[in-house]
């Protein structure tokens, strides 16, 4: 529903046209999640739809404008009074993969998990490069510069930083637990072979008691 | 600087095929086994690995604090191993920085004192060291805080003055040791921007830290395992992240 709140906060601000509403979006969100701007209008039609905006008259370049309505404004109240639902987490391919890679023999799974570890780091190497940027006052992509666009961009930055780290610290975590299984395995290994050997004591046992 | 640049320049630093035996017979434990790796000048290296994968280790060796079992550390091409006490005593207070966790300030010295001690240790006169000071001070952006002791300073002012002293002079290698430790994220952040920073400006450094966040700050990460060096993720051009970080991300579903 990002999207559909997105654009219904932004026209809270006051009257827009599609692509200004791309703009400002990608502004905010240093392009992190590019729109195009089919998916401005689709959701824009869908709004008007629903009743929460309603066209708002053209400029003399044939912008199409749009504003906010009460139930629009009361919907967009109703977003930012409820929290993001995390009761569903989405599918998550990384954690398909590991539990998949688990289980089917075969697969190196510190190798697996190395790989995303690399490819992990890197992208929070680009992001906290991004975040430097940002905060040595140069802005995102494409925006109009503003102290609120900045700030919205370092958040969005500072989530996608965290969210890798994260990721990276679950692997690392991951990589501790298979070791620790990979140990059990071995010491069960090993008693079943002493046990093994217990039991037929005319080998290995009797030559060492002698 | 892209990493073809610096390539091209000497190493500030270069670990030579280093290997690190502690103990002996049952209780030799191989801390490192061969380790290759140079940092140039303007490079930032970042070191992780799990407890016991040598990352404290490799840093000791690289400050001249502990000599390697075999291979050769150099420091702006001279070789560590060949030096007399004095020498490497001056080569470690001359072109080393370093940077601790705890900061390692002395309580009963202000600031500025702290910084320009060994500025006067080199034999610089009182006045030509604080004044070295002065200026690192103001270029971390803390000139406040010169006479003000480490007790009245905050964790992150301590750090930042531990900075100051790890880059004045001629030294061009800092290496630290997870040095936003007790820091919260947002001072721990400007800790790392300042190193950064100074990295921009042609410094070299080596952190070592287990935390991906603080890494991140590199141009280089290199994972260690077991005393080796397993893998490692080199950033990419500056102009390049825009797009590759846009094309990396998903999209949002409406």
């Amino acid at each position: 529903m990002s999207i559909r709140h997105g654009l219904l906060a932004l026209l809270d601000q006051g009257p827009r046209y599609g692509y200004q509403l791309r703009t400002e979006f990608e502004a905010r969100t240093g392009a992190t999640w590019p729109l195009n701007v089919g998916q401005v209008y689709t959701t824009l039609s869908r709004l008007e739809r629903d009743g929460l905006v309603e066209a708002a008259g053209e400029d003399d370049e044939g912008h199409q404008f749009y504003a906010v309505t009460d139930a629009g404004r009361a919907e967009l109240r109703t977003w930012f009074d409820t929290p993001v639902p995390r009761t569903s987490p989405p599918r998550d391919e990384l954690a398909i993969k590991l539990a998949m890679a688990v289980t089917v023999p075969g697969v190196d799974v510190s190798a697996v998990v190395q790989g995303q570890r690399r490819h992990s780091i890197k992208a929070l190497q680009d992001y906290t490069r991004l975040k430097g940027r940002a905060l040595a006052g140069e802005t995102g992509p494409g925006t109009v510069p503003s102290e609120g666009n900045d700030l919205a961009w370092l958040l969005v930055l500072d989530q996608l930083i965290f969210q890798t780290e994260a990721e990276i610290r679950w692997l690392d975590h991951c990589e501790t637990r298979l070791a620790q299984q990979a140990e059990l395995q071995q010491a069960r290994a090993a008693e079943a072979a002493r046990d093994g050997a217990a039991r037929k004591p005319g080998r290995l046992g009797r030559r060492t008691r002698a | 600087m892209s990493h073809t640049d610096q390539s091209r320049q000497a190493p500030v630093l270069h670990l030579e095929d280093v290997t690190r035996v502690h103990g002996q017979g049952a209780a030799e434990v191989q801390a490192l086994r061969g380790v290759d790796l140079k940092v140039h000048p303007g490079e930032f290296v970042a070191v992780m690995g799990p407890s016991g994968s040598g990352k404290s280790t490799l840093l000791t060796l690289a400050g001249g604090l502990d000599t390697p079992t075999t291979g050769q550390v150099l420091v702006e091409g001279v070789a560590l191993g060949t030096l007399s006490r004095k020498k490497l005593a001056q080569v470690r207070r001359r072109s080393i920085g370093y940077v601790f966790q705890d900061y390692n300030l002395i309580p009963a010295l202000t600031a500025a004192e702290n910084i320009s001690l060994p500025r006067e240790l080199d034999g610089l006169s009182a006045r030509a060291a604080r004044r070295e000071a002065l200026a690192a001070l103001e270029e971390l952006g803390i000139p406040e805080l010169a006479d003000r002791f480490p007790d009245d300073m905050s964790g992150g002012q301590q750090q930042r003055v531990a900075i100051a002293r790890a880059l004045i002079g001629e030294r061009r290698l800092v290496l630290a040791d997870e040095p936003t430790g007790a820091l919260d994220s947002t001072t721990g952040e400007a800790v790392l921007a300042v190193l950064r920073a100074r990295c921009d400006a042609g410094a070299a450094a080596m952190m070592v830290t287990h935390e991906a966040r603080h890494a991140a700050w590199a141009d280089r990460v290199v994972f260690l395992r077991d005393g080796r060096m397993v893998d490692e993720s080199v950033s990419q051009d500056a102009a390049s992240l825009l797009v590759s970080a846009a094309a990396n991300s998903r999209k949002v579903d409406e």
